[in-house]
């Protein structure tokens, strides 16, 4: 098999962390508006810092599609695994 | 004596992935725990959840968007040929590791101080709930301090082996796949972090 990599340039890691930077102040300012302001802003922002450290630092991005396959497998099972829990709660 | 030798860069690193896969089922369990008691017990955990500084944890978030921004550049610097400066980031990373220890240790030590830790006399008579919250506080960032701890190492093994040229521009692997490892325990952090310092 080919080990070809793609080199990925400093300015692309620097934008992204610059946006993780400021998404995470949007959340520590969000959370001190109200308690379902801090709720909703946990629920939106913090899968979304989390797929652009997965997709950019961790190079799904340059990765093949089986790769990415797996990985959304993967989340989609804890997806599924944390909503059938929060099923369970809401209606017994 | 190495006429050829024999890499797979691919399976290499799909191999990583379902460990970290194995990981993530691991503080996926943990984050349903949580979510399940919280559920239970709304009020004691929001109680607890108030008397947490959340400087603590948003200090430590910013430490460690700024540990994996280092190690991404190091390989890059790497694939770059340039291994000085990749030496340099990655000897970065493992600093901003133990930053982040540190301060997770004055953190724990003042709570210890205050009696607050399992079976601890500043949680006796405090409600089920609250003692629920700080159970699962102590033992997620616990655990998650101990990946940071093995990160480290790992890490620091990793910087001997570029110091030894064992790894250079074109084989690399084991140091993505540490890097992988790294930013995992980032992405856990990202979630840890609103749970119990913001969500109070």
């Amino acid at each position: 098999m080919e080990n070809k990599t793609h080199i990925i340039g400093y300015p692309v890691f620097v934008a992204v962390w610059l946006v993780l930077l400021a998404l995470t102040s949007a959340l520590v300012a969000i959370s001190r508006v109200s308690h379902t302001a801090a709720v909703w802003a946990m629920i939106l922002l913090t899968p979304l810092k989390a797929s652009l450290v997965f997709y950019y630092f961790m190079h799904l991005k340059y990765e093949r599609a089986f790769l990415k396959a797996m990985v959304l497998a993967a989340i989609a099972f804890l997806v599924v695994s944390i909503s059938m829990l929060f099923l369970d709660f809401s209606f017994r | 004596m190495s006429a050829h030798v024999h890499t797979d860069n691919e399976g290499g690193k799909i191999g990583m992935w379902l460990f970290l896969f194995t990981e993530m089922m691991l503080f996926g369990g943990l984050f349903i725990t949580y979510s399940a008691l919280r559920s239970l017990y709304p009020a004691d955990f929001q109680e607890a959840g108030s008397h947490l500084n959340p400087v603590f944890g948003i200090a430590n978030t910013f430490v460690l968007l700024t540990s994996s921004l280092s190690m991404a550049l190091c390989i890059t610097a790497l694939q770059k040929r340039d291994h000085k400066k990749s030496r340099l980031f990655l000897a970065i990373t493992i600093l901003l590791g133990c930053v982040f220890l540190a301060n997770k240790y004055i953190e724990w030590i003042h709570e210890i101080h205050m009696g607050i830790y399992p079976s601890g006399p500043g949680l006796a008579g405090k409600p089920f709930g609250e003692i629920l919250f700080y159970g699962l506080y102590f033992s997620m960032t616990g655990l998650h301090g101990l990946h940071v701890i093995i990160g480290i190492i790992l890490l620091s093994v990793m910087l001997i082996l570029l110091e030894r040229r064992a790894i250079d521009h074109e084989h690399h692997l084991i140091l993505e796949n540490s890097g992988l490892y790294w930013h995992l325990i980032d992405v856990v952090w990202i979630f840890l972090m609103p749970l119990f310092y913001l969500a109070a």
